[in-house]
């Protein structure tokens, strides 16, 4: 088992190195001057020069490359070319709200969708089971822009129960941090969960489907014990797989669930840098963003190889 | 009063009847096996005792467990009897154990479902018990994995659950389909073994009259859903009175007309010094590969018209070679050439050669595109062809594939899935006949098919070896097929070939080892009569 951690691990570093690379190079070939850009189209030439070396923007691209992933090695993502601030700071402050949200939303959708797919896959076919697989196809269908609205209207402006938007800070007490990203976590959930779902209900009876299955019941299980006992952990490495794409998404992709509860996240930041050819936050931003869906890769591989011993011995 | 008592047992799935009023009984200590072809109702039967049909059943009659009426009893209390009073072993051992729990895990898990016992007593329990069937604990801790096991081991493992509890009644459905033959052999004596030691009832199920001769006290033959004769094992052999019986019997050990092996030919295929490496994962991580060597330097030669059969058990790397003298993986060392070609030219296929050898392969559902008619499957060796018949020419070319396997011109505008198991193996024949190979591989061509069907495609081959002048390579791992259709013999043990010679003279004589025991564990039929 730490042999096979060491190797994930060591594949996660070169990942990384390599993500580095790109991301970089592509985000200098992208068009435009950020220099030209914030001084706008008709300044000086000697001006124009003048700001590029400030911003750093001068040197070579190898020697750019190096200091900013050497600066990222100690925390220092550099400094914003639009608000003139450390990059690192910014990226906290949103990560702060992003992060936390994220997880919320994705424990949510796991603790519907568990529930949801074991239910209906024991009840395949039943009414149980195509009312589960109905509202599954809604949440998949409805976008959760759609959701979030509507939970704004029904529990913020009705109910009253929640502000309809904004963030207060973790300052004003980690309960009131909680309630301002409950709607949103919802909205985000929904979809996710509908997902997750429908996948834990397919490969369950896949799994149900198995020889070993009939073996549990030739021993005396009742559906249910073997169901428990013998399906469900090996049921798990596909919704891993998909648990672990879902948390990447919820990361960056929040973007209009931020927009729509005015919060400060991550993708709200992402979206005004590229707007503002502000590079070195987008390049922060996104490598941050590779650096955890592949942490999060790693740590999906760990779970597998936790469920199942033919990974763990085939490293 | 029998262990277990079948009366006239009906079950219909839908409107679809499977089993049409079987009865039969199983006394306590007795063995009895239900044999028959597939379709006939056999695993139904034993899925009605052990109270697990499926969805949709509808039975009548009575199935009496020690006088207990099963189909009616609760599922709450089937639950209760099943593991405790009913043990049951499946076919596939490689899938009939959960993957992701001990082996330990598994077996303590049988004693803990119905007995009221801590886990640290169920383990030593489930270790006894596993050192009962094989498993001793130097080798086979309660924490190994089924993946660390081979496919007898694992069985050996079922064994055991389904035995944990010292069951009256064990159910045991074809339980050495899957196995090799000398691991075969190893499971029915422990089988045997265990019904005497804890005097079970057995029912075992199986398709194979041969492993039923040597261990059945007494025999069930089924067919479609039908008991058509039963009796005492030795009393059935000398007196078979139903005809289905008789077909089966004979069919198991069909003896096929081999045409007169034509003489004096020049060697065709000629397999010389051949090695095929696999490379294994690296454990770490900038290590060089290292290689797992799966066939080992084996040299053979196939003449024109020559019937060489290919025999050893699974992992000893027929496959690969196969695979090898078909040209579609490259080879390590040696050469492999047809005509004095090289089957594989820089590493791309010698169609030249390629057009010259075809094979069929043993899976009858899984090797034709079901989306094609059988008019399209049947030409797809065309493409080896510089200039294939078209038009006229080809229909014409089809129809007399179709009609030199038993089939007729109309069926190659149906598509596969319209077609019977033995009528899909047929169709593969023609597809490699169409081109008029020299050589056919038949790669475990007849395994998966029913033994009247398997007869009647042995049949087959020998009248297209003699019409067609063909040669051909069987590769099995069934002995007994092997020495009616070939006149010479291949025995291969990891890699090697270990003995080769005329058919006749290794199984009468076999000078290696590992030749002897292979015969030694194949099951034989009693001769008719001899009682």
């Amino acid at each position: 088992m730490l042999r096979y951690a060491l190797k994930r691990l060591t594949s996660l570093v070169i990942s990384l190195a390599f993500a580095s690379l790109v991301i970089f190079f592509v985000t200098e070939v992208a068009p435009g001057d950020p220099a030209r850009f914030m001084l706008g189209m008709n300044a000086q030439e000697d001006t124009v020069a003048a700001l590029r070396s400030e911003l750093g923007l001068d040197g070579s691209k190898a020697e750019r490359y190096l200091d900013w992933v050497s600066g990222m090695a100690v925390g220092d993502f550099g400094t914003s070319y639009t608000y003139r601030t450390s990059v690192g700071g910014m990226i906290a402050d949103r990560l702060w709200i992003s992060l936390p949200l994220a997880l919320y939303a994705l424990a949510l959708s796991t603790a519907i969708a568990f529930p949801a797919g074991i239910y209906a896959a024991a009840r395949r076919g039943r009414p149980g089971d195509m009312g589960v697989m109905g509202a599954t196809q809604l949440g998949i269908a409805v976008p959760n822009f759609w959701f979030a609205m509507m939970l704004v209207l029904i529990f913020a402006i009705n109910l009253r129960w929640f502000s309809a938007g904004g963030f207060p800070g973790w300052d004003k007490g980690l309960w009131t941090g909680i309630k301002a990203l409950t709607l949103p976590a919802i909205a985000l959930a929904l979809p996710q969960a509908a997902i997750l779902a429908r996948v834990m209900r397919s490969s369950l009876l896949d799994t149900l489907g198995e020889d070993f299955m009939r073996t549990a019941r030739a021993k005396g299980l009742t559906r249910r014990q073997a169901l428990w006992r013998h399906g469900l952990r090996n049921a798990l490495i596909p919704v891993l797989t998909i648990i672990g794409l879902q948390f990447s998404f919820l990361l960056a992709g929040a973007i209009i669930i931020e927009q729509v509860f005015y919060l400060p996240g991550l993708g709200r930041l992402v979206f005004q840098s590229i707007t503002q050819r502000d590079l070195i936050v987008v390049e922060s931003v996104v490598m941050l963003l590779v650096f955890s869906v592949i942490l999060v890769n790693f740590l999906v591989d760990l779970a597998y190889a936790a469920v199942d011993p033919r990974l763990r011995q085939r490293a | 009063m029998s262990l277990l008592e079948i009366t006239d047992l009906s079950l219909d799935i839908g409107t679809y009847p499977i089993l049409k009023g079987i009865t039969l009984s199983v006394a306590e200590g007795e063995i009895v096996a239900v044999t028959g072809e597939s379709g006939s109702g056999k695993s139904m039967t034993a899925l009605a005792v052990m109270g697990l049909l499926p969805g949709g059943a509808a039975t009548r009659g009575h199935v009496r467990l020690e006088g207990r009426e099963i189909l009616e009893t609760s599922e709450a209390q089937m639950c209760r009897i099943r593991g405790r009073d009913v043990g049951m072993v499946f076919q596939e051992p490689m899938t009939a154990l959960n993957p992701v729990k001990t082996i330990g895990d598994q077996v303590a898990e049988t004693i803990l479902v119905h007995e009221k016992c801590a886990k640290a007593e169920a383990r030593a329990r489930a270790r006894e018990v596993l050192d009962r069937v094989g498993l001793p604990a130097e080798r086979f801790p309660l924490t190994r994995y089924p993946h660390e096991l081979s496919g007898g081991q694992r069985q050996r493992v079922v064994i055991a659950m389904a035995i944990a509890l010292r069951p009256k009644l064990l159910i045991a459905d074809e339980p050495t389909t899957a196995l090799d033959v000398t691991t075969q052999a190893q499971i029915l004596d422990l089988l045997k073994e265990l019904v005497a030691d804890y005097g079970m009832g057995m029912l075992i199920i199986t398709h194979d009259l041969a492993v039923v001769s040597g261990l059945a006290h007494r025999i069930v033959v089924m067919r479609h859903g039908e008991v058509v004769e039963e009796g005492e094992t030795r009393a059935l052999f000398a007196d078979m009175k139903h005809p289905y019986t008789r077909m089966l019997f004979e069919a198991s050990d069909h003896c096929v007309d081999l045409p007169p092996r034509p003489d004096g030919t020049a060697p065709l295929l000629q397999v010389e010094g051949v090695s095929r490496d696999y490379p294994l994962p690296r454990t770490k991580l900038f290590e060089p590969r290292r290689h797992f060597r799966a066939v080992r330097d084996v040299s053979f030669t196939l003449d024109r018209g020559d019937r060489v059969g290919l025999v050893g058990e699974s992992g000893c790397g027929k496959s690969t070679l196969t695979r090898a003298i078909l040209g579609l993986e490259p080879v390590q060392e040696g050469r492999i050439l047809l005509g004095g070609e090289p089957v594989l030219d820089g590493g791309r296929p010698n169609l030249a050669v390629r057009r010259r050898i075809q094979v069929v392969f043993q899976d009858p559902y899984g090797s034709f595109n079901p989306r094609h008619r059988v008019d399209r499957l049947v030409t797809e060796p065309y493409h080896l062809l510089p200039d294939p018949p078209k038009g006229a020419a080809r229909e014409a070319a089809i129809d007399e594939a179709l009609e030199a396997v038993g089939l007729q011109a109309a069926d190659k505008r149906r598509y596969i899935h319209e077609f019977s198991g033995g009528q899909r193996q047929r169709i593969a024949i023609a597809r490699a006949l169409i081109i008029r190979p020299e050589i056919i591989v038949f790669d475990e061509a007849v395994s998966a098919l029913d033994v009247s069907v398997r007869a009647q495609i042995l049949d087959l081959m020998a009248r297209l070896a003699a019409e067609y002048d063909l040669g051909y390579l069987f590769i099995s791992h069934d002995l007994s097929v092997v020495r009616r259709i070939t006149d010479r013999v291949l025995v291969m043990q990891a890699g090697e070939i270990v003995e080769e010679g005329e058919t006749e003279q290794v199984f009468l004589a076999p000078r290696h080892a590992y030749t002897r025991s292979l015969i030694d564990a194949a099951p034989r039929l009693p001769k008719v009569g001899a009682a």
